[in-house]
């Protein structure tokens, strides 16, 4: 099958690629651009690992096909961290313990942040909703929920 | 891993009618929307269509409008839009019904298209390929028999969308577009009770949207609500939309059920709950819609959950709507 040509920005950075129709956006960030962070648990959109933001708006990169991506603005969990210094909300993951195995890590990260730009000042049960898509299988939630309220209060005060 | 997706070819219309075009020109090809639905099916096996026709870059889909009679809501809308659009404040059912539909990213993407057109859905049937094969498969797709209903002839998978019924409650007809014309159908006549062949659409007919009567009346209220295994992100084991019209005799009910069958069902009460009505009365209407909601579902062994729980819990719920947008009617009119 012959290729299609795709012109992206990810994470800030104008980025071209070839991939085939059948091609999910999770395939290409990993396969394809060696984006590692967005995880595959299930590729049928249960789970969230492969959460990453598609014009602003968080997707399941899964349930994505790659060359839908045309002229779209991709952020990825890499693009979080500045110049070497974490994002507040990875931060707080590491301060308070909110990941064991990590797997689930980067996909939550990403919606959290999608979450704090829309809204700021969370309530837990905000939170609890706008994370409903992202399984995790170790900690629990608590320590993830503690560490996102957490984070938003640092944004906040900082701003 | 999960199985990746089978080869196809991409096809992107900037217009309704390229790809009505497309669609007439790929006899064997598939829409895809927002991708939430097909997608996951096709990684299970489920169709291996040659060419599919992205929906995505056709602008026109997208508008949600006035129109001189009511509203207009195009097929691309995505249920996020839906869930935080001003012009829905009128129409309670369809805001609640689109909050609740999957999680926050799925509805970034997911189209009301998509999910009026949704597969229906069944134990035996969203499982993977392996998994069906080991079971011999099924009547809904390369199989002889259907688990559920193993003497019956026909598939009993289950229509769970939830946006359906909060418009079928609001009087919603949707309009369908083949290169030949276009048609316009109450909602409720989109659907057919066969779980494998539920809707009326022709292969190269897509849906342009859905009309809704206007609904300003401050009185007239409606709600959406469902039960599911996972509370924060799940299909409905049975889903409730329910809207109340205020008129001469008293209040009027008009409901409509998703996961209880293979087509979204709509059930208008025959009578009306008079406004003078004591308490003894008012509970003696509302056993009776209970007991009619009872009688007018048919859910079947498609879930882990067992059909009658749903039948009580279907019940119960239109009970508690009905309940709640009654009382809350009548405050509305002592306070006006
Ligand atoms: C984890 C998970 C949970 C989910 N939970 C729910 C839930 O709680 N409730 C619910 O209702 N759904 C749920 N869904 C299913 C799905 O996300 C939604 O139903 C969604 O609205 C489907 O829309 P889409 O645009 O993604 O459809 P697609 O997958 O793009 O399409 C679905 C079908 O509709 C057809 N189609 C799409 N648009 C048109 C059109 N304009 N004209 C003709 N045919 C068209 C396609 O050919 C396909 O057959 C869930 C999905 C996942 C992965
Ligand atoms: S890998 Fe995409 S949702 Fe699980
Ligand atoms: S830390 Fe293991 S899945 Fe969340």
């Amino acid at each position: 099958m012959s290729k299609t040509h795709v012109t992206t920005t990810i994470n800030g950075t104008r980025t071209e690629f070839l991939c085939e129709a059948n091609e999910t956006l999770l395939t290409v960030l990993r396969d394809r651009l060696h984006l590692t962070g967005a995880k595959e648990g299930c590729g049928s959109g249960d789970c969230g690992a492969c959460s990453v933001t598609l014009n602003g708006r968080l997707v399941a990169s899964c349930l994505v096909l790659g060359v839908e991506a045309e002229g779209a603005e991709i952020t990825t969990v890499e693009g979080m961290a500045e110049g070497g210094e974490l994002h507040p909300l990875q931060q707080k993951f590491l301060d308070l313990a909110a990941l064991q195995c990590g797997v689930c890590t980067p996909g939550i990260l990403v919606a959290a942040k999608a979450l704090l730009e829309k809204n700021p000042d969370p309530s837990e049960q905000e939170v609890r909703y706008w994370l409903a898509g992202n399984l995790c299988r170790c900690t629990g939630y608590d320590k993830i929920i503690k560490a996102v309220l957490a984070a938003a209060a640092d944004l906040r005060g900082a701003a | 891993m999960s199985a990746p997706l089978p080869e196809f070819t991409l096809l992107h219309p900037h217009d309704v009618d390229a790809a009505l075009a497309a669609a007439k020109a790929h006899p064997e090809a598939r829409f895809v929307a927002g991708g939430t639905d097909l997608l996951v099916n096709m990684r299970h096996g489920i169709g291996a269509p040659d060419t599919l026709i992205s929906l995505s870059r056709i602008k026109a889909l997208r508008r949600i409008s006035a129109t001189d009679d009511g509203l207009f809501i195009g097929a691309g809308v995505t249920l996020a839009e839906l869930a935080r659009h001003p012009v829905l404040r009128h129409y309670e059912a369809i805001r609640d019904a689109a909050c609740v539909v999957a999680g926050p990213s799925h509805r970034n993407a997911a189209t009301l298209g998509g999910n009026l057109c949704l597969d229906t859905r069944c134990l035996y049937y969203n499982q993977s390929d392996w998994w069906r094969h080991s079971n011999g498969y099924c009547l809904k797709y390369r199989g002889e028999i259907c688990h559920v209903a193993p003497r019956g002839k026909r598939c009993r998978a289950a229509f769970c969308g939830d946006m359906a019924p909060a418009l079928m409650v609001h009087g919603a007809r949707i309009e369908l577009a083949t290169a030949d014309g276009t048609r316009h159908l109450p909602l409720e006549a989109f659907y057919l009770e066969d779980g494998a062949a539920h809707l009326v659409l022709a292969p190269d007919e897509i849906v342009t949207g859905v009309y809704l009567p206007p609904n300003d009346a401050d009185s007239a209220r409606s709600a959406y609500t469902k039960i599911r295994i996972r509370q924060a992100i799940d299909f409905p084991l049975a889903g409730v939309a329910l809207a109340c019209d205020p008129v001469a005799e008293g209040l009027r009910f008009r409901l409509a059920f998703t996961g209880t069958n293979a087509r979204p069902v709509l059930v208008d009460l025959p009578e009306a709950l008079d406004s003078g009505a004591n308490d003894a009365t008012r509970d003696d209407y509302f056993n009776g819609l209970e007991k009619l909601v009872q009688r007018s579902v048919s859910p079947q062994r498609t879930t882990t959950t067992q059909p009658h729980y749903r039948r009580l819990a279907v019940a119960a719920m239109a009970r508690r709507l009905a309940v709640g947008l009654a009382a809350g009617s009548a405050a509305g009119s002592a306070a006006g």
